[in-house]
């Protein structure tokens, strides 16, 4: 016994559920085909098992992280200086999740070096400089204006000769539909493998979590000219979800790697699944 | 003009030819094209399923179906709803009948601030004003550099104090600009959640101490399914007096204007187009609803 279809109030609640946490119509639509196919070889009893079954599918679509490019703190790298270049549009908090990461690196007693390639937005490199102090870790910059592939070149560089572990590279917010600056990002990525044939041994998106469908063209976009390799939600301290990323992960096929929490230094957390997905059905803000 | 809407329309309602008379059902399937247009632009699920029900009745009152071509009609209906919504003619802002006209900025965090501060002051100051700005986030790493440095460019002090005090950096630099013949002062505030009671307290604080003649909401374009929420929280804190709709020169749809206006009765008095301190422009509300509709 048990039902092989799914009633429509309870589709209709989980489209609202999933639409208004910005998941996406097209996504949306897979999610809900995916659950009546499988309750229609399945079937469910009630309720709390249809959750389940629910759940399940949406953790399915978000892709598990690599091996590779482990997301602890503590973990051993397999390189040495592991380089990871951080990239997004404007004001989606690169600059502050770089500070984080560093902070969390230096606290499981890693070697970090910053590199301050966003030498465009106004007192971009200020802005890194302080966050170096707060982590307390060096960092290489050449001020506002110099050339930000040759501050990367110079900080892989730097990093090898003083056998860092983590170098982290920031770069100047720019919105993916401008040719000329993605092009730009292509260059500074290219330039580090110069010095490390490897690096950057990852490239880092970072969305902002109240951000609708347009994240998925960001995505995209970034992909065709670095190749990004794993995803960093912020801003989920508010009450946007964040539901792009799921498209995002099964599209792309990219990791969630950390999500934001706040504007503190301790406030990144290693992203999981389980929990992303139970926060999208949380009622209370 | 109505290219991606219009076509799906148009064939939606080829397979209508024949019947005389529109009702709820043989209009359904044109409705959902309308509904999922619109949820893909971002506009918020309920905004959408109010607007789409709007957009019917009007379909059903003026019987679509007759005219020569339903597909178009029913697309203008839309389109002309939405551009209505959105809001009739240009507003400006409202300054002070005796100067200094205050202006307060505030948002989320990232969305556009303080780059929009500089470009307000770059463009008042086009129009003969003379204004000064008040750095009044106290957290953001290097936050007043950046104010400091985009002043620079476009020749327009800031005032700052070496007290991370937000409220009494924005009431002395009120009294700054008095004694300074300053007649507009701006006042950049730090990037806060709508959940944040202390930060929400902070900007009401700041409110109550200078009596701002116009309090701007500034709203990145890309924002999703939350901008109502962050929407309706800041207006019920700060009643603010109009929105400024950030990073339109990327690609979005850009549905958060519909949400906004939707929720909070504001006019939308800005759009910024850039980094640069000269992509300021005024909103445009045909033009907004052609890019929603991905016309
Ligand atoms: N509440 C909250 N705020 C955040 C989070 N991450 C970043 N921010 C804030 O978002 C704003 C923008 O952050 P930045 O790190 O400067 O963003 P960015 O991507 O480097 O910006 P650009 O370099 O200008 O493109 C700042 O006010 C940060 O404090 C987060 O997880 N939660
Ligand atoms: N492309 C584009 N970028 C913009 C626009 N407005 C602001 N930015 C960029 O967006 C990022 C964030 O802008 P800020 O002015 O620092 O935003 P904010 O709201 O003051 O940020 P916080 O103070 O951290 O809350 C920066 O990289 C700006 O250069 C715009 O209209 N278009
Ligand atoms: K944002
Ligand atoms: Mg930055
Ligand atoms: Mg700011």
């Amino acid at each position: 016994i048990g039902k092989d279809t799914v009633d429509d109030e309870v589709l209709d609640d989980l489209e609202e559920v999933l639409i208004t946490s910005d998941v996406g119509v097209a996504t949306t639509l897979k999610i809900i085909r995916r659950i009546e196919a499988r309750v229609k070889k399945d079937k469910y009893l009630n309720t709390s098992e249809l959750q389940q079954i629910l759940r399940e599918e949406i953790i399915a679509l978000l892709r598990e992280n690599d091996t590779d490019k482990p997301a602890e703190f503590g973990a051993e790298t397999p390189a040495k200086p592991h380089v990871i270049m951080v990239v997004g549009v404007n004001g989606v908090g690169k600059t502050t999740t770089i500070g984080k990461l560093a902070w969390h690196y230096r606290q499981a007693d890693k070697n970090v070096l910053l590199g301050a390639a966003d030498t465009f937005r106004a007192a971009a490199v200020n802005q890194l400089t302080i966050w170096s102090e707060r982590a307390g870790v060096p960092i290489v910059q050449q001020g506002q204006n110099a050339d930000p592939a040759a501050v990367a070149y110079d900080t892989v560089a730097s990093a090898k000769k003083r056998g860092a572990d983590v170098v982290l590279i920031d770069t100047a917010g720019r919105l993916h539909n401008k040719k000329g600056l993605m092009d730009e990002l292509s260059k500074i990525k290219r330039v580090m493998s110069k010095v490390v044939p490897e690096a950057p041994h990852e490239v880092l998106l970072v969305l902002d979590a109240s951000t609708g469908q347009n994240a998925m063209q960001q995505a995209k976009a970034f992909t065709q000219a670095v190749d990004i390799t794993g995803l960093a939600l912020t801003k989920l301290d508010g009450t946007a979800k964040g539901g792009i990323v799921i498209g995002i992960s099964s599209e792309l096929n990219v990791p969630v790697k950390y999500i934001g929490v706040g504007e503190q230094a301790a406030d990144l957390q290693v992203f999981d699944r389980v929990s992303f997905v139970n926060a999208l059905f949380d009622k209370t803000p | 003009m109505f290219d991606d809407l219009s076509s799906k329309l148009q064939s939606t309602f080829k397979s209508l030819s024949g019947q005389s008379k529109i009702t709820d059902l043989n209009i359904a399937e044109a409705v959902r094209e309308i509904r999922r247009a619109l949820l893909d632009a971002d506009v918020n699920y309920e905004v959408a399923r109010e607007f789409t029900k709007k957009v019917k009745d009007q379909a059903l009152e003026q019987d679509v179906l007759t005219s020569v071509s339903p597909g178009q009609l029913f697309t203008k209906i839309v389109y002309d709803e939405l551009t209505q919504v959105l809001g009739g003619q240009k507003e400006e802002i409202r300054f002070a009948s005796t100067p200094p006209s205050v202006i307060l900025i505030a948002g989320l965090q990232g969305s556009g601030k303080t780059t929009f501060t500089g470009k307000l002051a770059k463009y008042l100051k086009s129009k003969g004003r003379n204004p000064v700005l008040a750095a009044a986030d106290v957290y953001r790493p290097a936050a007043i550099e950046q104010l400091k440095t985009l002043a620079e460019q476009i020749k327009v002090p800031v005032y700052s104090i070496e007290e991370k005090n937000a409220v009494r950096t924005a009431k002395e630099a009120l009294q700054f600009a008095r004694s300074n013949a300053h007649d507009v002062l701006i006042i950049d505030t730090a990037g806060r959640l709508h959940v944040d009671e202390k930060m929400m307290a902070e900007v009401s604080e700041i409110k109550k101490a200078v009596q701002p003649n116009e309090i701007l909401f500034v709203v990145d374009s890309m924002t999703g399914q939350d901008a109502v929420n962050t929407a309706r929280e800041f207006d019920k804190t700060i009643d603010f007096d109009g929105v400024v709709l950030t990073k339109l020169d990327g690609d979005t749809r850009g549905g958060a204007a519909l949400s906004i206006r939707n929720v909070v009765e504001k006019p939308i008095k800005f759009i910024s187009m850039g980094e640069k301190m000269d992509s300021l422009t005024p909103f445009y509300p045909d033009r907004m609803a052609q890019r929603i509709l991905g016309m």
